[in-house]
């Protein structure tokens, strides 16, 4: 059976480490002249994305093509596959075709799992729905980890439109995992029902919300919802849970500013504190996404698919 | 497979008899003559076997009146891929159902009278068990118009319902209640607030953790609450369907304490399974409304003990494997249960909830009086509908074995209790279990 990386909801503390250990040696080879180390030569990965997405499918691409392996990008347009059965078909045609692996983002929750089901290679979930997006945690948990030497006893808040977020979810299962206490704040419209059940303190306010915290994640407010039934106006938003330097006042003095990207300036996050360099870790996230993936890519595809334990 | 009766009478002796009225749940026999129940008591053939007439001996296992399931869906007319009416007289006479009321939302849905004489033809045709008709309450079920509830109920229309759509619209509601009266005719509707119950399961932990949106259990109770002051406005015959959380329950149980004519029904789901059912995405476990919390489960099963819910109801829907193998909220919901009612809701009688009696008074004598059909009661006179079972014999749920073209069940692989043996429609046996009575019995 292939192992797969289809959420972090399951996944072990050691098997987490393993993971993030392994990125480490992958940002040494990313920032070296020659960038390339051939552990997946000959081996293919298809990246299929049923949603729209450049940076992840980038990253995704940038490093599989790192560690030498040959990668195919499919985009499928999300009107043309509104029926499942195509989601099915596609698996099963892709998987005629024997990839190793199959990188895959999908707009409904559950639909990556449920492909992973039908393939016999690994499956890597770029993010399904508002369920997870296991890689996008583990790079935030390696960013973190870099800046301040462990996740554990950090408290951090994560801010904006939980309800939608399945970076939210990743990062609330990591975080929890690693023994980093976890906020959520944004409106009440916007905080998923029981998510305080998954481990989490809820804050409607930014004042309480990041008082203290080591760590402030933003998430994006989609468009789409930024007027209307769940928010008001961009304004009222950004007046209440934007992010500016006055509102990052009450966190922790060094506390970190993090963003998974692309960000919406002045909505929910200001530019005085997106391009603070002694706070925001933005762009540092996307260098150690490639890192993430190159080694969740070697730990699933590679030769050393046993010795990152627990995998699943 | 069945003779058609000659109507020379037959004993069944040595039964347990449960009859669901008289509460009682006790050793005797039913002699049938004619298609009817001719007597039937402890006292009934007690000092042996009588002389000359066709004897059954029931070797001490359950006899009681066929179930009458209000709730179920076929797949004809428009998806007979998925369930014909044969295939579910066949799954229905399996299940130990006698009578069972066929939903209005095919295609073309029932809202004219033609598709209500089509049933009616086709039960006739197909010689299982009893099939009645639904009338759509609305044209083409879009909650928009008033469908013909005049000329459909003279055509046998049995009861008004949009099915699984609720009928948002206040007004067009109470105008359905008022206009309902005229003709003393039952309006059925699944108390789901539109605008409330959109997500793909119940909302909570279990919703917010796989990422589905969530229908509020509050869907169901603010549209009770609107339609028991509609019905106390109207003082129309009302009865809501599937009734899954304990606000609903609650709801019912203070309407009928005002002495208000609401009843309601539940199916074996909300009291055998609870959201974790859904697991990882399971798309068998999707049902409308969405499998509730485990204190919802409890409450239900608490309605079924107290009389606040009068019927147990299959809820059997078909559906094809194509539009269960896709991402959960794109899944179509429902799950077949003709042929796991009767085991299922055994799980109150094995669990020490409910007594077989009272199980039999929501499945059998319960719906029937609700919907004013015949049989469903142990009573001289009755049409001989009837169920003959073990309640206990252990078996494994497994749908390839079932008669329902699809195996969209909700409790595949559940070990279970309790097989239909026979099942007898106006006399007639339409099923029996090969395996235990083999055709020389």
């Amino acid at each position: 059976m292939p192992r797969h990386l289809l959420g972090i909801e399951g996944l072990s503390a050691e098997s987490i480490e393993a993971l993030l250990d392994l990125s480490e040696t992958y940002i040494d080879t990313s920032r070296s002249l020659v960038k390339r180390r051939d552990v997946l030569a000959g081996r293919t990965l298809i990246n299929i994305f049923f949603e729209n997405s450049t940076r992840t499918r980038t990253s995704f691409e940038v490093a599989a093509k790192r560690l030498g392996a040959d990668v195919i990008n499919m985009e499928v347009a999300a009107s043309s596959v509104k029926k499942g059965e195509t989601l099915l078909d596609t698996a099963m045609t892709l998987n005629a075709m024997l990839p190793d692996a199959l990188v895959v983002r999908h707009q409904e929750s559950g639909a990556v799992s449920l492909l992973a089901q039908k393939v016999n290679c690994a499956v890597i979930n770029a993010g399904d729905g508002q369920h997870e997006h296991p890689t996008q945690a583990l790079l935030d948990a390696l960013t973190i980890r870099r800046r301040k030497g462990t996740l554990r006893g950090l408290v951090v808040a994560i801010c904006g439109d939980i309800l939608h977020s399945r970076v939210a979810r990743s990062n609330i299962h990591l975080l929890n995992i690693m023994g980093a206490s976890v906020r959520v704040v944004g409106p009440a419209t916007l905080i998923p029902t029981d998510i305080d059940r998954l481990g989490v303190e809820v804050h409607h306010s930014m004042r309480t919300g990041l008082r203290d915290a080591d760590i402030v994640m933003m998430l994006r407010l989609q468009t789409e919802r930024m007027s209307g039934s769940f928010v008001p106006s961009t304004s009222e938003y950004f007046r209440f849970f934007g992010l500016d330097q006055e509102k990052l006042k009450v966190a922790k003095p060094g506390a970190l500013v993090m963003h998974p990207g692309p960000m919406n300036r002045g909505v929910e996050i200001d530019s005085a504190v997106a391009d603070d360099l002694k706070r925001s870790v933005i762009n540092e996230q996307v260098e150690m996404g490639v890192a993430v993936r190159m080694a969740c890519l070697d730990a699933l595809m590679g030769g050393r698919r046993n010795s990152v334990a627990g995998v699943v | 497979m069945a003779a058609p009766t000659d109507g020379r009478p037959v004993a069944y002796i040595n039964a347990r008899l449960i009859d669901p009225d008289a509460g009682t749940d006790q050793r005797g026999a039913v002699l049938i003559g004619d298609g009817k129940i001719a007597d039937f008591g402890p006292g009934l053939f007690a000092s042996g076997a009588p002389y000359g007439i066709e004897t059954i001996d029931c070797k001490g296992h359950c006899l009681a009146p066929g179930i009458v399931d209000l709730r179920v869906h076929t797949g004809e007319p428009g998806e007979e891929h998925t369930e014909t009416l044969d295939t579910a007289g066949k799954a229905a006479a399996a299940g130990g159902v006698t009578a069972m009321c066929v939903l209005p939302d095919n295609d073309p849905p029932f809202d004219d009278a033609s598709l209500i004489e089509f049933v009616h033809r086709r039960a006739r045709q197909v010689q299982l068990t009893k099939m009645y008709a639904y009338g759509a309450l609305t044209m083409d079920l879009k909650g928009e118009q008033l469908a013909e509830l005049g000329l459909l109920s003279e055509a046998g229309a049995v009861a008004f319902t949009d099915a699984d759509s609720a009928i948002g619209n206040a007004q067009l509601m109470r105008r359905a209640l008022y206009y309902a009266r005229t003709f003393d005719a039952l309006v059925v509707h699944l108390p789901q607030e539109p605008t409330l119950s959109g997500g793909a399961m119940t909302s909570g932990e279990v919703a917010t953790r796989l990422g589905l949106a969530g229908n509020h259990p509050l869907a169901e109770a603010i549209m009770l609450e609107r339609d028991v002051r509609l019905v106390e406005m109207t003082g129309a015959r009302y009865h809501a369907t599937k009734i899954s959380t304990a606000q609903g329950v609650d709801i019912v149980r203070r309407a009928k304490a005002r002495g208000l004519k609401v009843t309601c029904d539940t199916a074996p789901h909300y009291f055998a399974l609870n959201e974790l059912a859904v697991g990882d995405y399971r798309t068998f476990a999707k049902v409308v409304p969405p499998l509730r919390v485990e204190a919802d489960r409890l409450a239900v099963i608490e309605g079924l003990r107290d009389g606040t819910i009068d019927a147990i109801v299959s809820d059997h829907r078909p559906q094809d494997v194509e539009s269960k193998r896709v991402p959960f909220a794109q899944a179509r919901p429902g799950v077949i249960g003709l042929e796991t009612l009767l085991p299922v809701s055994l799980d109150l009688f094995h669990n020490g909830q409910l007594g077989l009696a009272a199980i039999w008074r929501l499945l059998s004598s319960g719906p029937a009086r609700l919907f004013k059909l015949p049989g469903g009661r142990l009573e001289k006179g009755a049409p001989a509908d009837l169920v003959l079972f073990d309640p206990d014999t252990a078996w494994v749920i497994d749908p390839d074995k079932f008669h329902s073209k699809t195996g969209n069940t909700a409790f595949d692989k559940r070990p279970t209790q309790g097989r239909v043996l026979k099942t007898i429609v106006d006399g007639r046996v339409i099923h029996r279990d090969a395996t235990r009575w083999p055709a020389a019995v």
